[in-house]
This record gives C-alpha cells, structure tokens and sequence, in this order.
C-alpha cells in the first residue's frame, strides 16, 4: 500500500534495528551513527550524550564540560523564577507531574527572562559577536515596520539584560567565569573581557539569559536549539520545588493578598464605567 | 545603570481590575459580580468580555461560535490533534492530552500564530488603503518584506479553496455580517494573489480574522479569541485512541524511520 511507504519518519539522527519477528520492538538504538546501549551508554558522559543529540558529533572535552557547566547553572533558577513558581503552584494543588512541568516551559518560555529570550539573544549575538559597535547598533536600532505581528508580547528590555536589577548578579559573574574557563575564543571569553563596556551599551546589567545565549552559541548551536536546550535545562528545579512543594501544602504557600480597583462591592461606579 | 522602576513599587497586594474570588462569599468578573450579573451569560460572551471588556451582539456571537464550529475536525492526523490522541493511546490524562494539543496549536504555519499576523496585515493593508495607497502595492511590500501573508495558501490541498470558507460566509451573510470592510479587504487581496505569480488562495484563517476584525477586535483579541478555535476536534480523537488498545494509534514499525545520517561508527 503507498499509505504504508509514505508514513514515514525521516531522521539523521536517529535509527533503530528491530528485534528478529518483531518489528516494533527495537533490537539496537543508533544515534548519528553510535550504537546507543552497547557503546555510547558506559563511555559518555550525559552533556557528550546531549551534543552528540543536537549536534550529530562528539565534544571535545572542553565543551562537553562547557556544556555540564550550563546545565548546572541553570538547573534550578529558584523558587521564586516564574518558571518554578508556576510549576510549584501545579505542584501544590496536587496537578499530575506533566501539568507541572508543562507550567514551569509555558511561565519560562517567554521573552522577559525565559527562552525565548534566549533565542532573541543568541539572534544577536550570531549577528554583532564580539563587536561593541555592533551590539550599539542593534540594541539602539528603530523597531522594525510593518514587522509581522507575533505571539509573543514585547519584552521591555534588551535581550540577554536585566531590566531591573541594579548591577550584575554574583550568580551570573560566577557563571561567566566558569565557562570562561573552558570557552577561551569566543564570545564569551569577549564577554568576560567586556561585560561592563556591553552593559554601558545597553544600559542594564547582563543577565543569565546573556550568558547562556552566548555560551550557546559558542557551542555551535542554532537560536531555536538553544530556546529547547534552555527550556530543558530548568526543568529540573521545576521539578523538584514542584515535589516539595506538594509536601508542603496550600496552606504554606503563598496565595498573595488581592486588590480589586472595580469591585461593584465597594465602588457603585464599577458597573456603569463597563 | 538607568533610573528605571523597580520591582518593590509591585510587591504588596495584587492589583487589579479583572477581577477576583472571595471564597465562601462571591467572585468579581471585569467589574461584575460573576454570580448576580454575569451568571446567565452564555460561555463564548463571557470569553469575550474577559479578553475585550466589551458584550456582544447575539448576531456577533453567533458568528464568532460558527468560526469555531466550522474548523472543529476530529481528525487526529492533523498535527495538533495528533497529539491528543498520541496522548491518549499512551493513556495520559484527558486534560494533559487536551492542553498539550492547543499549545501545539499556535502553530507556525496553521492556527494562532497565522491568526495574529493576518488580523495585524488585514488592520495594516486597512489603514495604508484608507490613506490613499493602492492595495497592490501594500501586497507587494508586504510579500517582499514578510515572504509571504498568514491566511493565503494551506499547508494542505494548496489549489482548492478551501472548504470552510463557503458555510462560513453563509453564516455570516445569515447574521448580516458577511460583508464588512475586512471581509472585502480579505477577498481584495485574494484577487491580488490569485491573479499575480503567487496562485494563493485566500484560507479560513483570513476569513475568521477578517470577520472578527469587523466586529471589532483588534488583532490581539483576534489571536486571544482564536485560542479554543480546534478544540472541538480534538476530545474525539484522545477518547477513540484510549478505546483502541493502549499505544496502538498509528503505531510504528521500527522500519518505519528512515535514517540519512552518519555511517555507523564507534566511540
């Protein structure tokens, strides 16, 4: 039947060997070429595994550890990022697993500290790299018209910076050093060299966001990429803050105290003013 | 740095105008007491006034119902609803199946991402002409800037018109809103694509955008609105897969995956 030769999934990455009278149960795993259970599994390391995935080849040692050092970083960006907020609050009302991690991507995917902020960064750091001129030209550029409208709000700030903070986090300094460490050529070994000049040209802090676009980048990974890698990279502290926050209960956990400017109960003008 | 707000001035109390729940007492709905004013409305009217603050005509919403009735298809081979069923033939919950089904269906090249940037074209091209330029020009600036336009051509039967337009423009018509300045804008531009290079037809995203826009959404309501637009279609396809056997719907041979990558090689 041509149905049966056009349902079909085309992949690089990924190919399978079915088990003898059995063709839906996999005999051997093969990914970009490595045979997953009898070669990769007892000789790489989980973030060679990870650039083997998206990258199609192995790491060098420098940036299979580059890579680990990310992945610590922004394992878990906290109980109060909105990512961890959002999946604790999935977590606490006692949600299935998946609504809380499905909480924690939707609250971190945006363009105001998620990773879709990351993806804008990385776009800028393909383009302007190591030159300040460049950074001042793109940061400072007219928005676009008659841009397509898209589904994500506007930011309010440059990608990669912070829009509130008063000057750049210890976390983020420590972050840029430690990759700075592996990541000597690029950008953010520039980073590193010109993390207050870029920030002058900006006019707010570096942010986490900052730091890991260019470290993504520098890995070699595409904007869209380094948006999944990003979203993927939190989701372990969603997880765990979501757990113990399940122990924990309602009753511990925060639920804001409320002001309604309209409410018809207070304000007889409420009503007519819609 | 830049003196710029900071965020103590937004700790305290959550302000708003939206609304709120006082348990064991009433809620608050946009200025409304939800159970004494708002309790009869019916669900798509109180939808809309929760994204537009505004009410609508019976007529209007009648319209905007059928703009979700008429792409409602319980066909899990369409991508998003492929997802719920998937979701449901590895027997995940319902809602899990459901949510990540309308996620999946702000789409790039169907559903909402198609939905905001038509409706913000339509809005465009509608000001450039009011101000005097020629529509083929807007057309043709917008498909050099943009490569192409949200609501014209399918990712599917790319020659056929597209079938729900018909029984959407007859509901329309029925309700006497078929005809609005968005809805001509729409076909005005079809005849554009049609007639140059292009062979686009116009598909029911325009259409839908078009409509909406005419009874008076901007296009961020256009998009908010669009949001349950399939979601009709999809609880049929998670509950037939949870009653085939569990992971049975649309199963794959290991065969199945045809590999174009690196030779095979060791570590």
């Amino acid at each position: 039947m041509s149905d049966e030769i056009k349902d079909v999934i085309h992949s690089r990455i990924w190919e399978e060997e079915a088990t003898e009278n059995d063709p839906f149960t996999a005999h051997a795993c093969f990914c970009n070429g490595y045979n997953v259970y009898s070669d990769v599994l007892e000789k790489a390391s989980y973030p060679e595994y990870l650039y083997l995935l998206f990258r199609g080849e192995r790491p060098s040692t420098q940036v299979a550890r580059a890579l680990e050092i990310l992945t610590i970083a922004i394992a878990n960006p906290g109980p109060r990022d909105p990512s961890v907020h959002a999946a604790m609050a999935a977590g606490v009302g006692g949600s299935p697993a998946a609504a809380a991690l499905m909480a924690a991507l939707a609250a971190g995917a945006g363009v105001s500290g998620g990773a879709r902020e990351v993806f804008l960064c990385m776009q800028l750091w393909a383009d302007c790299g190591c030159k300040l001129e460049a950074w001042q030209k793109a940061l400072h550029a007219p928005s676009a018209i008659g841009k397509k409208m898209e589904v994500w709000p506007e930011a309010g700030h440059p990608p990669g910076f912070a829009p509130y903070a008063k000057c750049c986090a210890t976390p983020v300094q420590q972050t840029l050093a430690a990759l700075a460490s592996h990541l000597n050529n690029g950008n953010i070994a520039w980073l590193q060299q010109h993390r207050e000049s870029l920030e002058l040209v900006s006019g707010h802090p570096l942010a986490m966001t900052g730091v890991i676009s260019a470290a993504l980048i520098d890995l070699g990974f595409t904007p869209k990429a380094g948006e999944m890698l990003t979203l993927y990279f939190r989701l372990p502290g969603a997880a765990a803050h979501a757990l113990e926050q399940g122990e924990t209960g309602i009753r511990n956990f925060p639920f804001f105290a409320i002001d309604i400017l309209n409410d018809p109960a207070t304000n007889v003008d409420a009503g007519a003013k819609q | 740095m830049n003196e710029r707000e900071t965020l103590d001035s937004w700790t305290g109390p959550l302000r708003t105008t939206m609304g709120g729940c006082f348990p064991g007492a009433r809620a608050v709905y946009r200025g409304h007491d939800l159970h004494a004013r708002l309790r009869d409305t019916d669900w798509l009217d109180l939808y809309l006034f929760g994204i537009t603050g505004r009410r609508h005509t019976p007529s209007q919403l009648k319209v905007l119902n059928a703009i979700w009735v008429i792409t409602s298809y319980p066909d899990p081979r369409l991508w998003n609803n492929r997802v719920a069923a998937l979701a449901g033939s590895a027997r995940s919950t319902g809602s899990l199946a459901l949510a990540a089904a309308l996620a999946t269906s702000e789409a790039a090249i169907y559903g909402r991402q198609i939905d905001i940037a038509i409706a913000d074209f339509l809005e465009r091209a509608q000001r450039q002409c009011e101000a005097g330029t020629n529509l083929e020009i807007v057309v043709h600036e917008e498909l050099k800037r943009n490569r192409g336009i949200g609501g014209y051509g399918r990712p599917v039967a790319r020659s056929e018109p597209d079938e729900r337009i018909a029984p959407m423009l007859d509901v329309a018509s029925q309700w006497g809103l078929a005809n609005g300045k968005y809805v001509r804008l729409a076909f005005a531009i079809e005849q554009i694509l049609i007639n140059g290079r292009w062979r686009m037809r116009m598909n029911y995203a325009a259409l839908a955008a078009a409509l909406a826009l005419d009874i008076g959404l901007s296009p961020q309501e256009c998009y908010l609105f669009g949001f349950p637009t399939f979601l009709a279609g999809m609880p049929p396809c998670y509950i037939e897969a949870v009653q085939r056997p569990p992971q049975a719907t649309m199963p794959l041979p290991c065969s199945s995956i045809h590999f174009s990558g690196a030779d095979r090689r060791s570590w």
